[in-house]
């Protein structure tokens, strides 16, 4: 899993263009939204196709979202029980 | 007291003024993302949220903020802002077509299609300085001087707006020129359409 | 005398009418028009359900007389039959009459050729002259040429309140004597880049959209046009025509909140309603009929339930949404439901907010549900869009 844990946060860094910021700044269990790295419901969105393209998982609720992307740690739990991809 | 231009910003041409003077040169060369990084980094505009806009709001939130960064305690409540282009946004429509014209592995980006109409570059400045104010995006042919002095007037003597930002932010691949002034019944340079066709 | 904005004609197309009559019965007779894609070759053909004008772009073509090579787009032509419905309805002259105006907007502008297109413009030489008509002035000035209309026009593009402002900027155009006549209004047709965007941020229902439900899952797009004439006092008094109805109040105001959601309290709905208000010199009291924006979207009808409530003091009058018998018309919608607020002034009549069942459990707010027969003397019109742009205009007797 610690493999999956860097690549999300490489992903991540990329997709939702957090300039500044290199994968060592992201700690697995850093809190994602609002006060922690403070990202919006956008970047959820954002996430939810990065799911969808690179793990094969179709999230139809984005509602659902909350509690997969608490942290890196819940993104890399879920994509390991759910991958297709 | 008429409205008069009180400040003025420009970028284009890797360059940035304000009132008239030089505050920043880019490397000259360098493409418009390039450039724009470079401008948010010399001003310190510290506006993380910055990095995930498209070229047309990046270029209404550099100008408009190396604007207001002095006023900041000065911003009237009800600045109204009245902004066009003739380009709208092309530059992320553009991109937003291209991630749809993939085929079977097309993906279209939440991030990208926010930014796909020209008025988001109001959100965004009435976001960062939390106005609540009125708010319209023309488009035209080519910057209309008589249009803009007409409209933001007409929003003062009717008591809608004590101020009012106005721009022209054209943004087009790498061909750009942001043009954004603040008028308002203070001293300041005339509000007529010969001086603004002289500062664009 | 007296210096009132009237309205003089109307002219509209969306998926329950290709006219005002049209529009008229089918809102009359309960009888929506949304359906699943039928014209757009798209990946979401068979998951979505939208608004769409059962007319090929073929027929739309043959409607105007138009040649077969021209620089129309689809939300050109739904555009320009439209206008001319209005214009006629108002029986203007626009032959060398550079004191009427036309202030149009759209979202789409010729972004349904291009997407078309696009993989070939370099090969398909033929393809090529769509691209001097993509972007949204061009597409005015074409129907500004097709109409002979020689007078002031631009193009404004806000969202899905851009006809709202552009009826708003017609008003002070006359309110300043700048213009005596001026046709306002927008037009968006169906795209594939409007569907894809609004299906990646996951607010697209599956279902009939349930404006102001508790269950309610999205929105529909729909396309369309709509343009009111708005009028001077002294221009229609002098010429002795009958205005439809009058526009009395309007306002714009930014929520400052999201670049595509609104803020929980309605921040900018309310600012934009109580606005509206000081221009029309009226009290919410005075309101018999809210034609709502009601996308049907989670975010949207709870922080404009939210800012009804506050404006009208928790006496909120009859209200619903259209949007489900048209669709969400985007840069259109302002303008199409203009015209059924007007509707609702001369024929008396309150329209239903279509498939509502359950209350939202925030409020205590129920929209319409049947067509009802009432006086209507004041409706107020809310057309709220992405980058927080909200508008509200208010409509007389």
């Amino acid at each position: 899993m610690e493999e999956l844990k860097k690549e999300l946060k490489e992903k991540i860094i990329e997709a939702l263009n957090l300039e500044d910021m290199s994968v060592e700044d992201i700690k697995d269990t850093d809190i994602l939204f609002e006060d922690g790295l403070g990202l919006d419901s956008i970047d959820a969105l954002e996430l939810i196709i990065i799911l969808d393209k690179d793990y094969g998982i179709k999230l139809t609720d984005s509602k659902d979202g909350k509690k997969i992307f608490q942290s890196i740690e819940t993104m890399a739990q879920y994509i390991t029980d759910n991958r297709t991809k | 007291m008429k409205n008069n231009i009180i400040h003025y910003c420009n970028i284009k041409n890797s360059e940035v003024y304000l009132d008239g003077k030089k505050l920043y040169e880019g490397a000259g060369e360098e493409d418009f993302s390039s450039f724009i990084k470079g401008v948010y980094k010399n001003f310190n505009l510290d506006y993380p949220k910055f990095y995930k806009m498209d070229g047309l709001c990046k270029l209404a939130i550099a100008s408009s903020s190396i604007l207001l960064e002095d006023l900041k305690d000065e911003i009237d409540p009800d600045m109204a802002i009245l902004l066009s282009n003739k380009s709208s946004c092309i530059d992320v429509d553009l991109k937003h077509l291209d991630s749809i014209s993939q085929g079977e592995e097309s993906y279209a980006s939440p991030a990208n299609f926010v930014y796909t109409l020209p008025n988001i570059a109001l959100g965004e400045i009435s976001i960062k300085y939390k106005l609540r104010s009125e708010n319209s995006f023309f488009i035209f042919e080519g910057f209309n001087p008589t249009f803009m002095i007409e409209y933001a007037n007409s929003l003062t003597q009717l008591n809608k707006a004590s101020s009012v930002l106005c721009g022209w932010i054209e943004l087009n691949e790498n061909n750009y020129n942001a043009f954004m002034f603040i008028i308002k019944p203070e001293n300041g340079i005339e509000f007529t359409r010969k001086n603004l066709e002289k500062l664009i | 005398m007296e210096d009132r904005i009237a309205i003089t004609g109307m002219g509209i197309v969306s998926a329950i009418g290709m006219n005002a009559a049209e529009n008229l019965m089918s809102l009359k007779g309960n009888k929506h028009g949304i359906s699943k894609i039928e014209h757009i070759d798209t990946t979401l053909k068979d998951k979505i359900l939208v608004g769409e004008i059962k007319k090929t772009n073929l027929e739309l073509e043959e409607i105007l007389g138009l040649p077969a090579l021209n620089n129309f787009s689809r939300s050109s032509m739904l555009g320009a039959i439209a206008a001319k419905e209005a214009i006629g309805d108002a029986e203007i002259n626009t032959e060398g009459n550079t004191s009427i105006g036309f202030v149009n907007s759209t979202t789409v502008g010729g972004m349904d050729m291009i997407e078309q297109f696009y993989d070939n413009f370099l090969e398909k030489k033929e393809h090529q002259h769509y691209i001097e008509v993509h972007d949204a002035g061009s597409n005015t000035d074409l129907i500004s040429e097709y109409l002979g209309i020689n007078g002031f026009v631009t193009t404004i593009s806000t969202a899905c309140s851009s006809a709202a402002n552009a009826i708003m900027l017609g008003a002070r155009m006359i309110k300043s004597g700048r213009l005596d006549q001026v046709i306002v209004g927008g037009m968006d047709g169906l795209c594939k880049f409007t569907i894809n965007g609004f299906n990646t941020l996951m607010i697209l229902s599956e279902t009939y959209n349930q404006p102001f439900d508790e269950n309610r899952k999205g929105l529909n797009l729909g396309e369309g046009a709509a343009y009111l004439v708005l009028e001077s006092e002294k221009s229609y008094k002098k010429r002795g025509k009958t205005p439809l109805a009058f526009l009395k109040g309007y306002a714009n105001a930014n929520d400052a909140y999201h670049q595509t959601a609104s803020s929980e309290q309605g921040d900018g709905a309310f600012l934009a309603m109580k606005s509206a208000f000081e221009v029309a010199n009226m009290k919410p009291e005075e309101i018999d009929y809210v034609n709502a924006h009601g996308t049907a979207t989670p975010n949207n009808d709870l922080s404009e339930g939210r800012a009804m409530v506050n404006i009208f003091n928790n006496k909120v009058p009859d209200f619903s949404s259209t949007k489900p018998f048209t669709g969400h018309t985007l840069a259109a919608a302002a303008s199409v439901e203009a015209v059924y607020s007007i509707f609702a002034l001369r024929e008396n009549l309150v329209f239903p907010s279509l498939n509502f069942v359950e209350n939202m459990k925030e409020f205590n707010l129920t929209p319409q549900q049947k067509l009802e027969e009432k006086e209507v003397s004041a409706v107020l019109s809310n057309s709220f869009g992405f980058g927080g742009n909200c508008s509200s205009l208010i409509f007389v007797k």
